[in-house]
């Protein structure tokens, strides 16, 4: 037979709470106990309204440009609740709800976008890396950050996610590469959310699925349904059970929707149809997992309404503290450019000129 | 020439990987990274026997994508390891250059000291050794302009093992570039213990009173055999660190010989020699007898390598600035 097979695959496609409601009690059983899912409903709304106001900080110059997270929750808190404290989230800006699960201080997100390093000094004990501004190339330091821990032989573990643009951009491949080739312990976590800024997730690849996209460096693939938490938690547990296992990595595809613009600086109706943002309203991964509580007796009307007020008074309180910590030291960015600062960079920074003679004032007197 | 029992007579390529059998001896962090380093030794054997005596989890060859190399060594880094990447040319450099600026560089500043990257990149550079496109090319001064990088290149084998041990050391990124061209050009008795030198701080060569000349790398050989040719009692500094530059030993020497003379292979513009020359002439101004004088590559792509000698100074290039600089 002169043509035969020589590679078949097919991608799965993973559901649990579907958007209209129905629950699949087989996958679903046991992923997330009765008992935590109420504070993960007010951890979900505390997030939505930190979302939502830091779109009104911008707005009235309280913040620089940010990018809302809103729609798009589940992806990162599922990778959250299926990890452990000594395993490392190597994130984007989408993933608030994971990170603040996993223990960054809402504070630093915050502080971040206000122009301010101080909210990338994550604390100690938090496995988190800052904010990545460029586009795909954090996924290598999840390799690096997991293969330092399969070096260490700690069992820990790092997820990364990353844009359906950022799957364009070399470095994605060039992780997807390495965490495969030296049976790195890292998922890699796609979320699919339809746009990079304006440019849909069609252009980005001719592929049916992300998904597939890590067929080709052999590690296994899946979609899940991204508004789905159930769904994502599933996915996450699976691939952070085989990173751990020393099997490799996994990438996942969160098939998910930027509702909002890409940040405060983007207006998505010039490239967006209503049409479409209106079929992904109604797709809203909350409101979804809220209904579904309400039914299962869960949550309430009077929960939510308390989680509300809740997440209203710690939303103050967060942004009064990120508003009112004391302004940097005027040359406070000089401190951390090298452990042990060179002759002229002191001097730059004691002298506050850049003026190469007038460093020097007494050559010049 | 004898050697005493505690030094091994060695080339400068030797000096590299007896300073990283050394440090992994020492240090269980040290992790090597990159293409052929492992069984194959590296390109240019500077790995030879490493694989070996540390194992194929320490010694590791990796897919060829001098970005992962980079990106991944990064977070190997973040994570408590002191990998030493290499990678294999200066000239493909290219693809690992955002991992460098955007992310190397910055990790220590942008997280003001929460992540640091203590890696040693390894690049073999510059040219004469009868090479490839983009294996011959000299691009110390792009990564001396970054901020948070330190950039070192030694010219002799006692000098490559201790600013490698010192570079591994470090607590930040270091971009350590190996002259290959002297990679085999001559043995010194070299320590056979591991062994420090400071980075930032320049060597003086020979002494001299008539006129200093400044170079790194390849070029220190160079600027010898000028010295060693001309009437004048040259001062030859060869910096050893680009970034962080000696500015003191340059100055200490301009201001004694009056008389400044910077070598390098790279582009004559906007090159190290440059900010070498502007700086002895603001700090240097009222000792000078001539202006500093640059000698360097042309602004020209650098040539395939029939032609490449008559790219790369020589002692007569050298020795024709000395003279013009002396005549001034």
């Amino acid at each position: 037979m002169p043509i035969t097979t020589a590679y078949e695959t097919r991608i799965d496609h993973v559901s649990i709470l579907d958007e209209h409601g129905v629950f699949d009690e087989t996958l679903g059983q046991d992923l997330i106990s009765e008992d935590q899912l109420p504070a993960i409903m007010e951890h979900l709304v505390f997030c939505r309204q930190l979302d939502e106001i830091a779109f009104k900080l911008q707005r009235s110059g309280r913040m620089g440009t940010y990018p809302q997270n809103t729609g798009q929750e589940m992806p990162s808190l599922a990778a959250a609740l299926a990890i452990e404290k000594a395993d490392w989230l190597v994130t984007c800006y989408r993933e608030n709800t994971g990170l603040f699960w996993h223990g960054l201080p809402p504070e630093c997100i915050l502080l971040h976008w206000m122009g301010d390093e101080r909210g990338n000094h994550i604390p100690a004990g938090v496995n988190a890396t800052p904010i990545a501004i460029p586009i795909g190339t954090q996924m290598l330091h999840a390799a690096g950050l997991g293969w330092a821990e399969k070096a260490k032989k700690t069992g820990a573990i790092a997820v990364t996610f990353f844009g359906d643009g950022a799957t364009s951009e070399g470095d994605f491949h060039e992780a997807a590469n390495f965490a495969a080739s030296l049976k790195l312990p890292v998922v890699f976590c796609c979320q699919n959310n339809g746009w990079a800024i304006s440019v849909p997730s069609s252009v980005q690849s001719a592929g049916e699925t992300f998904a597939q996209r890590g067929i080709s460096y052999g590690m296994p693939c899946v979609r899940a349904d991204g508004n789905d938490l159930f769904a994502m938690t599933k996915v996450m547990k699976d691939a952070v059970a085989r990173a751990r296992a020393g099997e490799g990595p996994t990438f996942i595809e969160a098939v998910t929707y930027r509702l909002r613009d890409h940040t405060t600086a983007d207006d998505a109706r010039r490239y967006r149809d209503a049409g479409e943002l209106e079929t992904w309203e109604a797709r809203d991964p909350l409101p979804r997992l809220r209904r579904w509580m309400e039914a299962k007796g869960l949550w309430d009307k009077s929960q939510h309404e308390k989680a509300m007020k809740s997440g209203e008074e710690r939303v103050a309180e967060i942004i009064s503290n990120a508003e009112e910590i004391a302004a940097p030291d005027r040359s406070e960015f000089f401190d951390h450019m090298y452990a042990d600062l060179p002759a002229s960079l002191k001097r730059q920074r004691d002298s506050k000129r850049t003026t190469s003679l007038g460093q020097f004032p007494e050559d010049l007197a | 020439m004898t050697t005493a029992a505690n030094e091994t007579e060695m080339t400068l390529v030797q000096a590299v990987t007896d300073a990283l059998a050394c440090e992994m001896r020492l240090d269980d962090r040290v992790i090597i990274l990159g293409e052929d380093v492992g069984l194959n030794g590296g390109v240019f054997r500077a790995t030879e026997g490493l694989q070996a005596e540390f194992g194929a989890d320490r010694v590791v060859d990796s897919p060829l994508a001098e970005s992962g190399i980079i990106g991944s060594s990064i977070g190997l880094a973040m994570n408590g390891m002191r990998p030493v990447p290499e990678l294999q040319f200066e000239g493909f450099m290219g693809p690992a250059y955002d991992q460098l600026c955007s992310h190397a560089a910055r990790f220590r500043t942008r997280t003001r000291g929460r992540f640091t990257v203590p890696m040693t990149v390894r690049v073999p550079h510059g040219g004469g050794i009868h090479a490839p496109e983009l294996h011959s090319d000299a691009p110390e001064a792009i990564y001396a302009h970054q901020p948070g990088l330190k950039v070192v290149m030694p010219a002799t084998p006692y000098d490559a093992k201790g600013l490698l041990i010192a570079s591994i050391r470090d607590p930040d990124p270091v971009i350590f570039f190996e002259p290959k061209r002297i990679y085999r050009a001559f043995r010194e008795a070299v320590p056979n213990e591991a062994y420090t030198l400071p980075i930032g701080k320049a060597r003086v060569v020979t002494e001299g009173t008539d006129l200093t000349v400044v170079a790194w790398g390849a070029m220190v050989v160079e600027a010898a055999k000028a010295a060693e040719q001309s009437k004048a009692s040259i001062e030859l500094i060869d910096l050893r660190t680009i970034s962080p530059l000696d500015e003191d030993t340059i100055l200490a020497s301009v201001e004694k010989t009056g008389r400044c003379v910077v070598c390098q292979e790279a582009p004559l513009t906007l090159g190290l020699a440059s900010e070498i020359s502007s700086l002895v002439t603001e700090r240097c101004f009222l000792h000078l007898e001539a202006p500093v004088q640059r000698v360097a590559g042309f602004d020209t792509i650098m040539p395939y390598y029939k032609l490449e000698m008559e790219y790369l100074p020589g002692p007569d290039r050298i020795n024709a600035a000395i003279d013009e600089t002396l005549r001034y």
